[in-house]
């Protein structure tokens, strides 16, 4: 039986080194930029003929770009416009992590923790920027909820620093951990049917198959839950105890 | 005891955790179909919501299963 950890081992397909640094073009980097093709493909072909009645393809990248310009516009409100082409383009490359990634034999690059913790460390530190710019330092009180009596001061200002500080891990575990779980999963009911053997092989396939569906379900879910979330820590940001 | 063993049943004991996943999950649904259908037309715009909710639940159960593959593959 294969090792369900060997999927997540990263490859150097070209090794390249600059300085002191190995920055060599891996096969995390080949599906990254497959993903992105996808996605620009998608967006750059669909939306070719700018016509009035959409045809499919533009159909459905009409209906993702509305999806999220909906999203970005119910959580953040009339400030949020600004930071809309950021949450698309996070949430299209999670997607695309995400759904190339379920592809067999390939690699996903949202399975390993620095690729999605360099994207909430950004999310977080641009959050946290964007708060202090636009409140200064009244952002603090966002530490010191309103109407709470004075004496449990103490005890919840230190909890909602942490709660606050722990956000970018947080989101990062989740769509990492969503991601391995799945993959593992999958990895491991398949090795179920080599080991059972003919005659009983088609149960886990059966499982095997349902949990695919499933993970096409947890792909889409998590980009959604990634990008619905920047958006609630921008709201954060933007509308200080609105 | 033996460290390997150890570290066998700790990641076994991380796992519990997946059942606090799985209550938090299920009573989401559950609240979700009882009030959807005590209210069928508000139904669809709490759905947002359910998801949300479903994820930040399944999130802290797969927090365990982490440890656990930590403590199997990487410590």
């Amino acid at each position: 039986m294969h090792n369900p950890m060997e999927q997540f081992e990263v490859k150097r397909l070209v090794p390249l080194h600059l300085g002191g640094l190995d920055v060599s073009y891996t096969n995390s980097a080949l599906w990254m930029t497959i993903a992105i093709a996808l996605m620009l493909f998608f967006f750059v072909y669909g939306m070719r003929n700018r016509a009035l009645v959409p045809g499919r393809l533009q159909g459905v990248a009409e209906v993702g770009y509305e999806f999220i310009a909906k999203m970005v516009g119910d959580n953040v409100g009339e400030g949020g416009k600004k930071y809309f082409p950021f949450i698309l383009s996070l949430f299209l490359f999670v997607l695309g992590c995400n759904a190339v990634g379920l592809i067999p034999y390939s690699f996903t690059p949202t399975s390993h923790i620095i690729v999605t913790f360099a994207m909430a460390a950004f999310v977080f530190i641009g959050v946290t920027i964007i708060a202090f710019w636009k409140h200064g330092l009244h952002f603090l009180s966002f530490f010191a909820p309103k109407g709470v009596p004075i004496w449990l001061m103490p005890i919840l200002v230190p909890i909602e620093i942490i709660s606050y500080l722990i956000r970018p891990l947080t989101l990062s575990v989740r769509l990492f951990a969503n991601m391995l779980a799945g993959h593992i999963m999958l990895k491991v009911f398949a090795g179920f049917v080599i080991m059972v053997g003919i005659l009983f092989g088609w149960l886990p396939l059966i499982f095997t198959s349902a949990f695919f569906a499933l993970e096409v379900l947890v792909a889409c879910l998590q980009a959604y839950v990634f990008a619905i979330l920047t958006c609630l820590y921008l709201n954060d940001a933007l509308n200080l105890h609105h | 005891m033996d460290p390997a063993a150890a570290k066998m049943i700790g990641a076994g004991l991380a796992s519990i955790a997946l059942a606090g996943a799985g209550v938090g999950i299920g009573n989401i649904f559950a609240a979700y179909i009882s009030g959807s259908f005590r209210n069928p037309e508000q139904a669809p715009r709490v759905f947002a919501n359910v998801i949300l909710g479903f994820a930040l639940a399944e999130a802290t159960g797969l927090f365990g299963l982490v440890v656990a593959l930590l403590l199997l593959f990487v410590l």
